[in-house]
């Protein structure tokens, strides 16, 4: 009979089996699937736990990057983690753990834009027009073509700047510089892979108007990216 | 002839919605002759997929 696990050992008929949990997970499936799941899943849940808390910061920045409010980012993570808790059998391990979760939150967070509702009235937008034209002077001469030291140079290897965490943080910086308007509607189209149909709906923007917003959110993160990233030196 | 500033619309522009035959030979036009837009059509891929991989939680 089993009578505990822990994460490193077993006690099966009065014997203590030594060795890692996993090899207490293959003893517990050859005793029979009640056993595995009388005994294993306490386990699994100490594990899940430790997983769950070492992954809270990612989930917490993540959150407030899209929301720009802590204490909403606060509770789409509680919940996030909550549901991933109780609702295990979802997990098949057909993504990484971070993945499964982020999707998770992902879903919460559009259900937090879709309960504020229509917040982003056309006009709302107008305070963060004038920085970005702004912008766009700095970017071009009069006649349209780019200014000589504005001109967009080459961005050398992405894909090794993706594999490093201090891109992500650059990255997600820049994504903060962005006006908070112009950010929401930016994420929503590209973090949280909303349509611009919803986007409209959600924002009560017109369908031009999203697609101005999404122009200007590029070329102030593209700008960001190339002064803050890729034209520093090492990367280039 | 597109402008740069026009160009950088479509190329946004093409990311949301499907341009017309007419925008997208001018933009094929455009970046054939501009390198400078050329790059910022490669950015504007690189970006989409640097957004892509932060909402799927795809990061180190």
């Amino acid at each position: 009979m089993v009578m505990a696990i822990r994460e490193d050992f077993v006690v099966v008929d009065g014997r203590t089996l030594q060795g890692s949990a996993k090899r207490g997970l293959r003893i517990l499936v050859i005793l029979g699937e009640n056993a595995f799941h009388s005994c294993c899943l306490s386990a699994m849940d100490a594990n899940r736990e430790a997983e769950l808390n070492a992954l809270r910061p990612d989930l917490l920045r993540f959150a407030r990057l899209q929301l720009r409010d802590a204490g909403a980012a606060e509770d789409a993570v509680q919940e996030t983690l909550l549901a991933a808790l109780t609702g295990s059998q979802n997990f098949e391990n057909r993504s990484s753990y971070k993945t499964w979760l982020v999707s998770i939150l992902r879903n919460k967070i559009i259900d937090i834009i879709r309960s504020q509702g229509r917040e982003l009235p056309a006009s709302a937008l107008a305070s963060d027009e004038d920085g970005d034209d702004a912008l766009a002077e700095t970017l071009f001469e009069r006649n349209g073509h780019w200014k000589v030291d504005a001109r967009p140079g080459r961005w050398a290897d992405p894909e090794a700047s993706f594999e490093q965490q201090q891109f992500w943080r650059v990255f997600e910086a820049c994504l903060d510089h962005l006006p908070a308007k112009t950010a929401r509607v930016f994420m929503m189209r590209e973090i949280l892979g909303l349509e611009t149909a919803e986007i409209c709906k959600e924002t009560g923007i017109s369908t031009s108007n999203c697609w101005v917003v999404l122009h200007r959110a590029r070329v102030g993160l593209r700008a960001c990216l190339e002064t803050s990233w890729f034209a520093g030196g090492a990367q280039c | 002839m597109l402008s740069c500033r026009q160009a950088t619309q479509l190329m946004s522009q093409e990311l949301d919605r499907p341009l017309s035959l007419r925008e997208r030979l001018g933009l094929r036009l455009h970046v054939m002759i501009c390198g400078a837009c050329d790059n910022y059509r490669r950015h504007m891929r690189i970006l989409r997929d640097a957004c892509r991989r932060l909402g799927r939680g795809d990061t180190p």
